[in-house]
């Protein structure tokens, strides 16, 4: 992509998501730390823009910052350890040379592949696309995808429900 | 189709003043596209804020006649200055930030509220050529844009610092995540009906069949006004901001202009919903051909403020609903009345195309049996439940002999 | 800096996966281990859609096909994972992963 709007875009979002990633590591204060997460899937739905995704840009924003973020900041305010502090354990230089060393990995293997690539233009339209492969080619995996959610959804209620409850309807 | 000649001074489309100008200019073709997008958000602003005045005293003035009693009417001529009076009372307050608070999340929490509610007014169609981005997904846009309110209101409740704030914090965002779902649903009836997310389709398509889609879809359309309603916190579910329960809820602790935004984000999510209602049930800016000699913009803001009048009126005229029969009747009554009206719509989709039926056939077909359907399904459904049977109407107590105690007549003690 | 290619998409991919990493395995709160496992999937959604609108392929939105399926997993376990944060929350009275270690004595 050789446009400057394109370029500019991605530089910007790129910006926006590694370092409110950054911001999400290194924030003393996890409530911080969750808002700096909703400000990094906001990125990444930019960054799907500009790669012409435009039905998972709007699903990411949808799901992830409009239920997932949720779903964190509730069991945050449900498990009130004192300070709700986002320090590190005893294995914090360990694992910087870990993902160090996998960042380090992958891009190399990145820049320096033959990429097959193709002079598409861009999608127009990928919803459609979308729709169509979810229920002709992939329909097995859509009906699996979801009973892991049904089940998901009955783990989570039963997991969390309170001891010694009577039996509901 | 349409006769717009496209002169500059052709107001049918106002983007054509804004063209020639641009034209005229003549600058490269990305700076061309950036002022372009900027002209037509800040007249988008323009109108909204100016929509808001107006609107405040309309409510006021007219939720007090439906109580019988006068509206604001001191403050002007007529009180059409009380807005003007509101505003400078917000802005010269003192905006408050306690403490112990989190001042980041604080500050913020106005701001997060305040840009869904607006950046929703780009996909919406004003006219032909007037929708600010015409995306391909703007349908599910205006869901994922209303879902940011969700992590928003949460961080204004908790940044308080105040248990009753992130009380109804909570108890805001069980609402709004269960009325999330039936409005996504509600609003996929059209979108399978039309063929596409993209908001301009929606309204070619009611303008090509000459049908609103609230015709063919009215559970859908009912469905989602009350979605809408519960999703802006609006009487009569504005449990949130109960002034009489919750000490106004998750925004307690601001004041000043921080309380004026969500006091106009109010009034901005009422009118998205409201113009996201219009364009999709019912038909947009098109009204059957008489937008080729009315401007195709005030058809669709006549629509958007009778639309928004409903609401008014229902904050006159209904009690306000409790927390749990709210979420009763999302999950209970909403949630298997959507998805069975998704399946109607697509066997009904599937028998058009199989049976090439002409449209003048189909669709008053497709309409008569979701109109049976939604009949069938209210009532049948809410007897299923348990409700509109009569039998929860409060028996009288009668006294017996025995001192202390009371009986009823009758059935045993209604719940 | 004049063009895009796939491969800025990739490098941005791996460093949000690399930060992701390392916070599934340095953060003492089991949430903020949450948080970063949530990155590492938003890492490889990133990639899938780079590869599905860069690369060669006969079935290009497959990328975009197997992205909505790591989403839908990704809120599962989300879902599943902090129930368990609960729970864990209940009977420990702790989140501190390094305090969670009934099972050495």
């Amino acid at each position: 992509m050789e446009d400057t709007g394109s370029v500019i875009a991605f530089w910007l979002f790129a910006a926006m998501t590694v370092g409110a990633a950054v911001g999400v590591a290194a924030s003393r204060n996890l409530i911080h730390a969750v808002g700096m997460l909703i400000i990094s899937f906001a990125g990444l739905a930019g960054l799907y823009v500009t790669l012409s995704a435009d039905f998972i840009a709007v699903a990411q924003v949808l799901i992830y910052i409009g239920a997932i973020a949720v779903l964190i900041l509730f069991a945050i305010v449900l498990t009130p350890e004192a300070g709700r502090h986002n320090q590190e354990g005893f294995m914090r230089f360990p694992a910087v040379a870990l993902a160090g060393i996998t960042a380090a990995a992958m891009i190399y293997a990145a820049l320096d592949t033959e990429w097959v690539l193709s002079d598409r233009p861009g999608f127009e339209g990928t919803a459609t696309v979308i729709g169509d492969a979810l229920l002709d080619k992939y329909a097995l995996p859509f009906e699996i995808a979801s009973v892991l959610l049904l089940v998901a959804v009955l783990g989570a209620i039963v997991l969390v429900r309170p001891e010694g409850a009577e039996e509901g309807e | 189709m349409f006769l717009l000649k496209g002169e500059w001074y052709d107001f049918r489309d106002l983007t054509n003043p804004i063209r020639s100008l641009l034209d005229d200019l003549g600058l490269p073709g990305d700076a061309d596209y950036v002022i372009w997008s900027l002209l037509g958000g800040a007249g988008i602003l323009l109108w909204l804020i100016l929509s808001v005045l107006a609107f405040i005293w309309i409510e006021r003035r007219v939720v007090a006649l439906m109580q019988n009693r006068k509206g604001p009417n001191r403050v002007g001529p007529a009180g059409l200055l009380q807005p003007v009076a509101d505003a400078l009372k917000l802005l010269l307050k003192e905006a408050i930030t306690p403490r112990a608070t989190d001042k980041y999340v604080f500050w913020l929490g106005p701001v997060l509220i305040f840009i869904p509610t607006v950046v929703v007014f780009a996909v919406i169609p004003f006219g032909e050529r007037m929708a600010l981005a015409d995306l391909n997904v703007g349908v599910l846009f205006l869901i994922a844009i209303a879902g940011i309110n969700t992590p928003a209101v949460f961080m204004a409740g908790w940044a308080s610092n105040n248990k009753y704030a992130l009380l109804g914090a909570m108890r805001v965002i069980a609402m709004l995540i269960s009325y999330e779902v039936v409005q996504v649903l509600a609003l996929l009836g059209p979108v399978i009906l039309v063929g596409s997310m993209r908001m301009q389709d929606v309204v070619g398509w009611q303008d090509e069949f000459n049908t609103p889609l609230l015709l063919l879809q009215p559970l859908c359309f009912a469905a989602y006004l009350i979605a809408g309603a519960v999703e802006i916190n609006r009487s009569p579910m504005d449990i949130s901001e109960a002034e009489s329960e919750l000490a106004a809820g998750y925004h307690t602790e601001y004041g000043g202009i921080k309380f004026g935004f969500f006091y106009q984000a109010e009034y901005l999510a009422g009118f998205a919903v409201a113009a996201t209602a219009v364009t999709v049930f019912l038909g947009g800016w098109t009204l059957w051909g008489l937008e080729d000699y009315i401007p195709g913009w005030i058809i669709f803001l006549s629509k958007l403020y009778i639309t928004f009048f409903v609401y008014i009126w229902s904050r006159g005229t209904l009690p306000r609903l409790r927390i749990d029969q709210l979420m009763a009747f999302a999950w209970k009554f909403m949630l298997p009345l959507m998805v069975l009206n998704v399946l109607a719509v697509g066997a009904e989709i599937m028998v058009w195309h199989e049976t090439e039926a002409s449209r003048n056939v189909a669709l008053p077909a497709i309409g008569a049996v979701n109109a049976a359907l939604a009949l069938v399904l209210v009532v049948g459904w809410g007897r299923f439940l348990g409700h509109g049977t009569g039998s929860q109407k409060g028996h009288r107590a009668t006294l017996t002999r025995e001192v202390g105690k009371i009986y009823y007549t009758g059935a045993e003690a209604s719940s | 800096m004049d063009s895009v290619d796939l491969e800025h998409y990739l490098i941005v991919g791996s460093l949000l996966f690399a930060i992701g990493m390392y916070m599934a395995l340095a953060k003492r709160n089991f949430i903020g281990v949450l948080i970063g496992i949530e990155l590492m999937f938003n890492a490889v959604n990133l990639t899938f859609i780079s590869f599905s609108r860069f690369a060669e392929s006969d079935a290009p939105l497959a990328g975009h096909v197997f992205v909505i399926f790591v989403i839908t997993v990704a809120a599962a376990e989300a879902a599943v994972a902090l129930a368990l944060a609960v729970l864990l929350y209940r009977v420990r009275e702790t989140v501190d992963v390094d305090r969670i270690d009934l099972l050495k004595w």
